[in-house]
Order: structure tokens, then C-alpha cells, then sequence
């Protein structure tokens, strides 16, 4: 009996530990939630009911910025850099792992050094390169210098590790030309970690902060974060409306977490494995 | 007519690492030797000169740099080990095998970690202001008689930073944590218990010793973007007040591109973050290697 008793209170207490850490973790969603319902002064009071000001806010939010536009940039930005990061990096990760290429393990070696460079001891040249090329102010410069991604090479390597060598064989014994075995072959089969990488491409280039704001200059080119940043950053301070802009914000990134969670945890997790 | 996977598939090879391999060239290793390069020059009637250390040693008089210094390390020696701790405490309390609503508890506790860097520094510090919400309800309570603010305090302004980045990264390191937990084999734990082993035995004796990859891997991957930290101490306090959260990346961003640009002074200071992003990394690897 006192042994039940002993392993019902363990029970209660890992429940109770997990039940806080829930609370604390969506407590800022549910926050941010309510106040992008609620005029500013009400926030500033401590409401947390869904409030009225919705529409005020969503106008609030529209006279301040072109926030389609904006949402068109990132969404615009955070695609072409997904689709083609993970075309890059998926071949770039076939390539060291399915051909004995000579001079490939020092390649490798360096891509997966560079994992140790800051940002901050590139992003100076990078930003003389853009303002050479008059790439300043433009999508492409946001895209552009990160599209090879060493943790991806690395991830992508890693993963083809587990896709039979015979089947290429098999392939090329009929025939099959290299591209269209990588293309046609490889890829089906291998959707779920083509969608992790997608994921975590998708995730980076969405929250990309520090080098949009080193390389975009005007209203029009900005994307989610500069927005967010330069609306919080204004003398005063509209809590609905800055609210509102978080939750487009987020949302799209939450809405993809939740459908696709296993891949989502794949994509962060296949580093370690 | 068996065709060998000979000296022709070679080129094959080449062909699909070369975009990624050239993309890498130019905007990584190009960019990182310019910035070695720049390190070590400094302004001189309009150009970039040649001026060997002098960059460095301006370094050891500038308190706004060493303060940033010491606020990243601050940051690093607080906030990464609370973090692996509350992550590796939370990711066994979710592996246990009598939690119900499995599901529920995992998605609610990796949920801040999809929030964009930006908008979760924003959300914090609105909820740390004047009349954020935290002091609301401190006073609601009545802990506090009147509100606080909590960001002109230069130790308040800290502890939110790391409060903040408490609750964004604690459940990405979970994620971690957890999968390991799941990979070690049930047998491993069985065998311990048909030996009399305490829980708190089988956790520091078999569990630790099984996870000792993934903490080092998580423990170096959170010494890394702590030392970049950014998006954090500029949306949340601006490096404020009086310099006390500036980051060491905070401040090469403000060298570069809000005072008078100084590219040579600025590349210098990051090389330095790279200097100690690799002598941590060597101490750590040390530390887990020598236990083995």
C-alpha cells in the first residue's frame, strides 16, 4: 500500500514539473494572442480576454507599414532560399557520400570547419562584396551568400548513408544517367529527410535577422523581422498593433511545426545521429 | 559490358559538390580570409593601410569592448549550463514511461523554439516594460507595490536577457535530450535495476555516461551562438543602459555599421571571437575526452 501510494505521488509530481513548464512555455503565445485582440491601453492594463480591437489594430498595423508587401518579401525570400539551399546542399551531400571523388575528404573537412566562423567575421566583406556588385537593397543579396549551408551538406551526407549503393549500380547497369538516378531515384525515397532540410532551411532563412538588416534599406525590400524590429523600436509603441505584426509573424512557422512536427524534430535532431 | 565505378564516376562527384563548393568559396572562405586580412589594417588618409597589431592593442583599451566581453561571458557561464540542466531534467521527465498526454507535453515544450529570434526579444521585452504584463502581475500578487523597470537596471536588464533566452532554447535542447534518451536501449537500465540501482544512481551512472556525445554536441552548439549572440541584446535592450548587455557581436555590429565605420578595428574583434570559439571548443572536447 504504501509502496501504490509511494509511486502515485512520483507520478503526480513529473506531472505537476511538466504541467509549470507548459504553462511558462505557452504562456507568451497566449499572450501575444490576446493582445493582438486588444488596443494597446488594455494590454498596458493586464487584460488577457480576447478583446474588440482587432480590426483597429490590423488598420493601425496597415497605416504603418505595407505589410502584404512585406509579407510577400519574406515569404518570397524564405522560398527561393529553401528550394534552392536544399537542391544545393542535397547534391553537395551526394556527392561526398556517393562517389570516391579525389581531393572530396579535404573539401569536406573545410566545409564542416567553417561551422566554427562566426558570421560576424564575414558579414564586412560580404556587405563591400554587395555593395559592388549593386546587389545592396535586393532580395538576391539576402539569398544569395548562405545558400550553401555546411550543417545541411553534413546532414544530407549523412542521411544518403542509409540509401543501398546497389540500387545505383542496379541503375547504372541499365543505363540510367547520373542526374536522372539522383533526380528520379534517390529523391523519392528520401522525401522525409529532403522535407526535414526544407524545414530547417525554411526556419533559418524566415528569422533571418542580422544580415537583412546590414544589407535592406528601404520600407519596401524589408521582410518580418526588420518590420517587427523597426516597429518596436519606435518612440511610442502600439502593443496591439506590434502584436498583430508578431503573430503574422510567427504564425505561418507554428502552423508548419505543428502539421510536420516529426520531420521538424528530424531536421534539428539529424545532426546528432 | 559491366561498367566499374571507376575514375569517370569521379567527375560526377565533382559536379555535384561544385555549386555548393563554389557558392562556399566565394561567400564563406573568401569573405572570412578578407576579414583575417582586414584584421590587421586600419584607416590612413581614406584607405586601408597595413598597421600589424595595433587593432589588437587598441582592444585592451577599450572598455566598451571589454565590457561587451564580459557580458558575453557572463551570459555563457549563467545561461548554458541552467539551460542543459532544466533541458536534460525536462527531457527525462518526458521519457518516463508512466507520463500520460505524451504528445501535449512535448509540442507545448518545443513550441518557443519555432519563434523567430526577433519576435520572441520583442515579445520579452514588452512583457518586462513598465507596464508589461510581469509586473501586472507581480503587483496583482502583491510582490511589488509599484511597477519596476526592470531594463534600466543594468543586472535586471541581464537576468531578462537570460530569462529570455532561457525559454526560447531550453526546449530546442530537449529536442536533443530526448532522442538520445530514447536510443539508449532498454536492456541498459534493466540490467541496472535487477541490480538494486537507486533512480538517482541509474541517472548519473548509466543515463549521463550514454548521453556524454549530445551534451558535448549541445554544450559546444550553445557556447557558439552564444558568443554570436545579437538579434536578443539589440531587440530587447539595445546593448542598454550604459553598455551593460552588449555583446561582443553587438558591438562588432555597431563598429561596422552604426558608429563611423571601422571594418579593420571590427574584423580584429571578431577574429577574437574565433579565437575563442575554437579554444572553448578544444577545452571541451578535452573535458569529455578525458573521462572516456
Amino acid at each position: 500500500m504504501k509502496e501504490k501510494n509511494m509511486k502515485l505521488l512520483r507520478i503526480s509530481i513529473i506531472h505537476v514539473f511538466l504541467v509549470i513548464a507548459v504553462v511558462i512555455s505557452v504562456f507568451p503565445f497566449f499572450w501575444m494572442i490576446t493582445g493582438a485582440t486588444n488596443a494597446s491601453v488594455d494590454i498596458t492594463k493586464g487584460t488577457m480576454k480576447l478583446g474588440k480591437a482587432l480590426k483597429d489594430n490590423w488598420s493601425n498595423l496597415q497605416s504603418s507599414a505595407n505589410i502584404l508587401q512585406i509579407s510577400w518579401n519574406t515569404i518570397k525570400t524564405t522560398v527561393i532560399y529553401t528550394i534552392l539551399s536544399i537542391l544545393i546542399c542535397s547534391m553537395a551531400g551526394y556527392g561526398f557520400e556517393k562517389y570516391r571523388s579525389k581531393g572530396k575528404n579535404i573539401v569536406y573537412a573545410m566545409f564542416l570547419l567553417s561551422m566554427m566562423i562566426p558570421f560576424s567575421a564575414q558579414m564586412i566583406p560580404l556587405f563591400k562584396m554587395a555593395a559592388k556588385g549593386n546587389m545592396l537593397d535586393s532580395h538576391i543579396a539576402i539569398i544569395l551568400p548562405t545558400l550553401a549551408m555546411p550543417f545541411l551538406v553534413f546532414f544530407f551526407r549523412q542521411s544518403f548513408q542509409s540509401y543501398p549503393n546497389e540500387l545505383i549500380e542496379a541503375a547504372r547497369v541499365d543505363g540510367a544517367n547520373e542526374f536522372v538516378i539522383f533526380f528520379q531515384l534517390v529523391f523519392m525515397p528520401m522525401k522525409s529527410t529532403f522535407a526535414a532540410a526544407a524545414i530547417y532551411a525554411f526556419m533559418k532563412q524566415w528569422n533571418n535577422y542580422l544580415w537583412p538588416l546590414i544589407v535592406i534599406q528601404s520600407n519596401e525590400k524589408k521582410t518580418f523581422s526588420l518590420l517587427l524590429s523597426s516597429l518596436a523600436s519606435a518612440y511610442y509603441v502600439d502593443y496591439g498593433q506590434l502584436m498583430l505584426a508578431i503573430v503574422f509573424a510567427t504564425l505561418p512557422i507554428i502552423i508548419v511545426f505543428l502539421t510536420m512536427q516529426k520531420q521538424f524534430v528530424e531536421g534539428i535532431v539529424g545532426s546528432s545521429k | 559490358m559491366k561498367r566499374k565505378a571507376g575514375p569517370n564516376y569521379n567527375w560526377y562527384g565533382w559536379i555535384f559538390i561544385s555549386t555548393a563548393f563554389l557558392l562556399y568559396l566565394i561567400f564563406t572562405i573568401y569573405p572570412a580570409g578578407a576579414s583575417l586580412m582586414l584584421a590587421f589594417q586600419g584607416m590612413d588618409g581614406g584607405k586601408y593601410v597595413f598597421t600589424g597589431l595595433n587593432n589588437f592593442k587598441r582592444m585592451l583599451g577599450d572598455t566598451i569592448f571589454l565590457q561587451s566581453l564580459k557580458n558575453t561571458f557572463f551570459y555563457l557561464i549563467i545561461q548554458v549550463p541552467v539551460m542543459l540542466v532544466m533541458a536534460l531534467s525536462i527531457a527525462t521527465l518526458l521519457n518516463s514511461k508512466v507520463l500520460k498526454w505524451k504528445g501535449f507535453f512535448r509540442t507545448s515544450i518545443f513550441l518557443p523554439c519555432v519563434t523567430s529570434l526577433v519576435a520572441y526579444s520583442i515579445l520579452f521585452k514588452m512583457m518586462f516594460s513598465m507596464d508589461g504584463i510581469v509586473n501586472q502581475i507581480l503587483i496583482h500578487f502583491g510582490i511589488l507595490d509599484a511597477p519596476y523597470q526592470y531594463l534600466q537596471n543594468s543586472g535586471w536588464a541581464r537576468a531578462v536577457i537570460i530569462i529570455a533566452m532561457l525559454w526560447r532554447w531550453t526546449g530546442y535542447n530537449v529536442i536533443f535530450y530526448l532522442s538520445a534518451l530514447q536510443n539508449i536501449p532498454k536492456e541498459t537500465f534493466e540490467a541496472a535495476k535487477v541490480d538494486g540501482a537507486n533512480a538517482f544512481y541509474v541517472f548519473f551512472k548509466v543515463t549521463i555516461p550514454q548521453l556524454k556525445p549530445i551534451i558535448l554536441l549541445t554544450t559546444i552548439m550553445s557556447t557558439n551562438g552564444t558568443l554570436q549572440l545579437f538579434d536578443e541584446t539589440m531587440n530587447i535592450t539595445q546593448g542598454g543602459p550604459a553598455n551593460s548587455t552588449m555583446t561582443v557581436s553587438h558591438y562588432i555590429y555597431n563598429q561596422s555599421f552604426v558608429y563611423a565605420p571601422n571594418f579593420g578595428y571590427a574584423s580584429a574583434i571578431s577574429y577574437v571571437v574565433v579565437f575563442i570559439m575554437i579554444i572553448l571548443a578544444i577545452i571541451q572536447f578535452g573535458v569529455a575526452g578525458k573521462d572516456n
